[in-house]
């Protein structure tokens, strides 16, 4: 789990230095190594690594646009991963997804975008597996920005009245966007959404990762035991602006601070210390991980830009026959991948 | 109304007709029987059979697992069968009202539509959403619109719109095979409801056995030599109406069956129109940015020399009113058709 963390977090730092090139002093959000709008998760750590730790590949993970910290823990491909925050025809989706996007059907990992909507697909993932009698489950993370979103509710409710095995988590880092939580909404425990829906609700404060793999262990277990759906509600901290180039001027500096003091990462380290584990051996831990990290970057940025004509293909799994002469260049790809078939 | 039916060209040789909607649920039937793996899940489609009789009986076959009524909630159940068809089953989902998309566009075309090309073509989403389209029933604004140009316009979904029972079964075969997301648009007016009385022509002799109909190929459902008309769902009765009154006054009109709007026959409307050389487009949808716009513009960009004549009937720009003589006032009747040809063929 500690691996897991230190991971994202030099992850996130590594994707800062590279998105910043080319885009000083002047920021142009479309230049340099990577491309389009960067979400990143620094703070956010104990959520992914303590929920993830507990899933196997057949699982199913939806992330919401500020995903890689949780992609990390569910062992989606970093290098493929990294590979497609560059934009490169090696990515995970072929440049087609980029970071909010991130798609891995080895792992069962897929992101949305659009805030609260990878709930209802982490539900239909459940209902699959409800359908065909497996004990896999689905995790569907989402931001305290999105409790207010139909999709978390509708979600909530349909997994409860068919007691489908997955579970909600929650990521409060206080802020949406520039919203501060008590603005939107006057409930500050957000688990205890869940006693509308007659499921379990759990809150874990203080960025405590020990406390979210007890809390995680506890829903992920009754899920697979096929009882049902639970909310757990994760205290997170942004550490950094809601993109990158969000200069936070809304944001109070007091904040920022108390954002910094209270870090996941360090308090688990300091746990891990108390239960006797060494400083080199956390070191050790570091290390590899910044290398991999490294590795997967230096990989990344060697891979090749997409093929401009690779941007016809994939709009369907199974192209029209007649799409030559169907008047869209979308459907154009009926000899490279006409073959792939429905099921993963 | 009568129910007399029709022979088209592709209604083989069997003497059992079908309305629409038993062709439909036989299809639906016959898929889930062979694969487990699909299901049906939507508001009202078990006990009470589709408000629209687009699963009646299932439930009795298979099952509240594989019928499923849920909670009204769109935006949960339809993003419910992305979830599921991304696992690699094959749910068919149902949006009762097609006027009702907007409370869950985003799983549709965000989702659903999306997330195969998203994925750099990893996941496919084989699942089919039916959804009931059209008015010509006096149910207003919010209950009776049509929007095949809504989804045909959104890349990543096909969009079929079947205008026989003959059609709706091969047409459902196929759609529940497919590998990508399918949007299976049926006109309540063609179904064969008993408090819905179609027109006839739906109604038409269906083989037992399963069939499939490939998606992007038209059908002429009526030869013709003076001009062509291009049309889809309901209005393709309409036009096969408004043709045979002119029979009398010596003009020939051809009417094509568009049957898929994604992916759309372009080949069919260009030999048509190069044989007519005059088209007229109908559509129960909006005018403007839609289905009439683009089938006009295909013309021109493939044929246009041999145009000498064009001209469309759709919604003109105003949601579907109330009133029974509002409706038909802007709802493309027979006569308007007749009278759109007649001036074409001049």
């Amino acid at each position: 789990m500690y691996e897991q963390m230190v991971t994202a977090r030099y992850y996130e730092e590594r994707l800062q230095e590279e998105y910043l090139v080319g885009k000083q002093p002047a920021f142009d959000i479309s230049a340099g190594p990577i491309p389009g709008e960067l979400h990143l998760a620094a703070g956010h750590e104990s959520s992914g690594a303590g929920v993830c730790i507990h899933l196997r590949d057949d699982d199913t993970v939806t992330a919401p646009h500020r995903p890689h910290h949780i992609a990390i823990a569910k062992g989606v491909d970093l290098k493929k991963m990294t590979a497609e925050i560059f934009g490169r025809e090696t990515g995970l989706c072929r440049g087609k997804g980029g970071h909010m996007h991130l798609f891995d059907p080895d792992v069962n990992f897929a992101c949305s975008g659009i805030i609260a909507q990878g709930c209802p697909p982490a539900v239909g993932a459940a209902m699959a597996a409800k359908k065909r009698n497996t004990d896999s489950v689905a995790v569907a993370f989402l931001g305290e920005g999105a409790i207010d979103q139909g999709g978390f509710l509708e979600s909530l409710n349909l997994a409860a009245v068919q007691d489908l095995p997955v579970v909600f988590v929650i990521e409060d880092n206080d802020w949406a966007i520039s919203m501060p939580k008590d603005r939107v909404t006057d409930v500050e425990d957000g688990s205890r959404r869940a006693l509308g829906f007659d499921m379990p609700g759990e809150r874990v404060d203080s960025d405590d990762a020990v406390a979210v793999y007890e809390a995680a262990e506890r829903a992920i277990m009754r899920a697979r035991d096929g009882n049902g759906p639970s909310l757990i509600e994760v205290q997170v901290h942004r550490r950094m602006g809601h993109f990158m180039g969000d200069a936070e001027a809304y944001r109070p500096e007091a904040d920022i601070e108390r954002a910094k003091q209270r870090d996941s990462i360090e308090r688990l380290a300091d746990d891990l210390r108390a239960h006797g584990v060494e400083d080199d051996e956390l070191d050790e831990i570091r290390e590899r991980a910044h290398e991999r990290v490294d590795e997967a970057i230096a990989w990344a940025k060697e891979q090749p830009e997409p093929d401009p004509s690779t941007a016809y293909e994939n709009v369907f799994t199974n192209p029209p026959a007649q799409a030559a002469t169907d008047g869209g260049a979308n459907t154009s790809d009926a000899s490279s991948d006409g073959d792939e078939g429905g099921d993963q | 109304m009568a129910t007399e039916s029709r022979d088209f060209t592709e209604a083989t040789e069997t003497d059992r007709e079908l309305t629409m909607s038993r062709a439909m649920v036989e299809a639906i039937a016959w898929e889930m029987r062979e694969n487990e793996e699909v299901f049906y899940m939507g508001e009202d489609v078990a006990d009470y059979g589709g408000i629209f009789s687009s699963t009646t009986g299932l439930l009795d076959e298979f099952g509240r697992d594989r019928v499923m009524d849920v909670p009204i909630s769109e935006t949960a159940f339809l993003g419910a069968a992305v979830g599921a068809a991304q696992a690699g089953m094959r749910p068919i989902a149902e949006l009762m009202f097609v006027d009702f998309f907007g409370v869950a566009m985003d799983q549709i075309y965000n989702n659903m539509a999306k997330n195969t090309y998203m994925s750099g073509g990893s996941f496919s989403v084989p699942m089919v959403l039916t959804t009931a389209v059209g008015g010509t029933y006096n149910d207003a604004g919010q209950h009776s619109q049509t929007l095949y140009g809504t989804f045909a316009h959104l890349p990543g979904m096909k969009v079929v719109v079947p205008s026989t029972a003959y059609d709706a079964k091969g047409l459902m075969h196929s759609a529940i095979r497919d590998d990508d997301p399918v949007v299976y648009m049926f006109h309540k007016r063609l179904m064969g409801l008993g408090w819905m009385p179609s027109p006839p022509g739906p109604k038409t002799g269906v083989p037992e056995e399963d069939y499939t109909i490939p998606f992007g190929e038209a059908d002429i459902k009526r030869h013709g030599s003076d001009v062509t008309v291009v049309t889809l769902g309901l209005h393709v009765h309409r036009a096969l109406d408004a043709a045979s009154q002119l029979e009398d006054d010596g003009i020939d009109a051809e009417v094509v069956d568009l049957r898929t709007l994604v992916p759309l026959d372009t080949e069919t409307i260009l030999d048509s129109v190069r044989k007519t050389g005059k088209l007229l487009v109908v559509d129960e949808d909006y005018q403007s940015f839609g289905v009439t716009g683009e089938i006009i513009a295909r013309a021109a960009e493939g044929a246009l020399d041999d145009l000498s004549a064009v001209k469309r009937l759709a919604i003109p720009d105003v949601p579907i009113p109330y009133a029974r003589s509002l409706e038909d006032e802007v709802n493309p009747g027979t006569d308007d058709i007749a009278a759109a040809i007649r001036e074409l063929h001049e």
